[in-house]
């Protein structure tokens, strides 16, 4: 497995590829700061726009809860025969500490006027991210080729 | 969990005294049983068979908003009157080679996907119609997904009562207690909508609301 990186415009991408089979992951890092000047809207095209070209994005940070269901919305609108929508997934540090989704989602509120940095988001591609799994001690995100999850 | 229910009951008796009849939605992701709690509702209520919709267990069998009007029930002289709102389940991903994979053929399964599309946008659009709503969640399942998180995140930043329901607890696999863990401010009731196994909690909670 090939593991490459560049920094691009404020934002990092990092390639990694399997040798044998030539299939391509892209993350991409977008720092809460690439996005903080951004209209709702704007910062959801963005998103996807980079998703869209079948890269994952890890933001920092989280996105505000109607910004969320936006997201989702905008989603909707754009599937296609080629786009089959998104995975989506907070993790939040903090979390462990707090332990209830309750006060994550109480704190997701507090945060809805000031947005938050806490934390990362990661949005996939459907067609690349199968599932993502949180575990209270690591990430999981499925991918599939071949019809075989990895 | 106890806190939770009398938070939920008293922002619900306020809505009760200020509107004498609301939009109680049902929410949730597809497969969790909304459109099988909202046929129950009927059948229990106004004495009508699938009245919201057939369910089924391929996703996105609910594909537009569904509203039975003047639902009205009643117990020891007191009664309730609300429009019961079935809404499609909302999922971040619609691949119709699903459809395909689970019987369809693949025109159908086609059209089914761009529904289901306009189904989602549809029940995200409705969220700041509701006074309040019910989030149906699959008992059998991992709660903590990140859309039922932005669900519950959307109704609580409206200031919308929310009471969850862990359906399908007829079933081997359900973990209500996992579901309880996972939101434990809010009140939680786990039912089964298909066999109407402790049903009743979720009525006597709603009437426990207009006291």
């Amino acid at each position: 497995m090939m593991v490459s990186s560049n920094l691009s415009n404020k934002s990092m991408v990092k390639k990694v590829q399997k040798k044998k089979g030539g299939s391509l992951l892209t993350l991409q890092f977008i720092p809460y700061a690439e996005i903080e000047s951004l209209s709702s809207s704007e910062r959801i095209e963005k998103l996807l726009s980079i998703v869209k070209a079948d890269k994952i994005v890890l933001l920092e940070g989280r996105l505000r809860s109607h910004e969320e269901a936006e997201l989702i919305r905008s989603t909707m609108e754009q599937i296609d025969q080629k786009f089959k929508g998104i995975e989506l997934s907070v993790i939040d540090p903090e979390e462990k500490k707090i332990k209830s989704i309750t006060k994550i989602i109480r704190s997701s509120v507090l945060n809805l006027l000031l947005g938050n940095r806490k934390g990362f988001t990661i949005i996939g591609p459907a067609n690349v991210v199968k599932e993502i799994k949180q575990d209270p001690d690591k990430i999981q995100l499925f991918t599939e080729t071949g019809g075989k999850k990895r | 969990m106890i806190k939770g229910l009398k938070s939920f009951f008293s922002k619900f008796r306020k809505l009760f005294k200020k509107k004498k009849k609301i939009k109680l939605g049902l929410y949730g992701p597809p497969n969790g049983g909304k459109t099988t709690l909202a046929n129950r509702i009927c059948k229990d209520w106004l004495g009508e068979e699938d009245a919201m919709g057939k369910a089924s267990n391929i996703a996105h069998e609910t594909r537009e908003i569904q509203i039975k009007e003047q639902v009205v029930i009643k117990s020891k002289g007191r009664e309730l009157i609300f429009n019961l709102v079935d809404t499609p389940g909302i999922a971040t991903k619609i691949d119709y080679e699903d459809f395909i994979k689970a019987g369809m053929k693949q025109k159908e399964a086609k059209s089914r996907a761009k529904e289901a599309t306009k189904g989602v946008i549809d029940a995200i659009k409705w969220l700041d119609e509701m006074d309040a709503v019910v989030v149906v969640l699959d008992s059998t399942k991992d709660p903590y997904s990140q859309v039922n998180i932005t669900i519950i995140g959307n109704l609580q930043a409206r200031d919308i009562p929310v009471l969850l329901v862990g359906n399908k607890i007829d079933l081997k696999k359900s973990d209500i207690k996992k579901v309880e863990a996972a939101f434990p401010q809010y009140a939680v009731v786990g039912i089964s909508a298909k066999t109407g196994s402790n049903i009743e909690s979720l009525y006597d909670g709603l009437f426990k609301l207009v006291k």
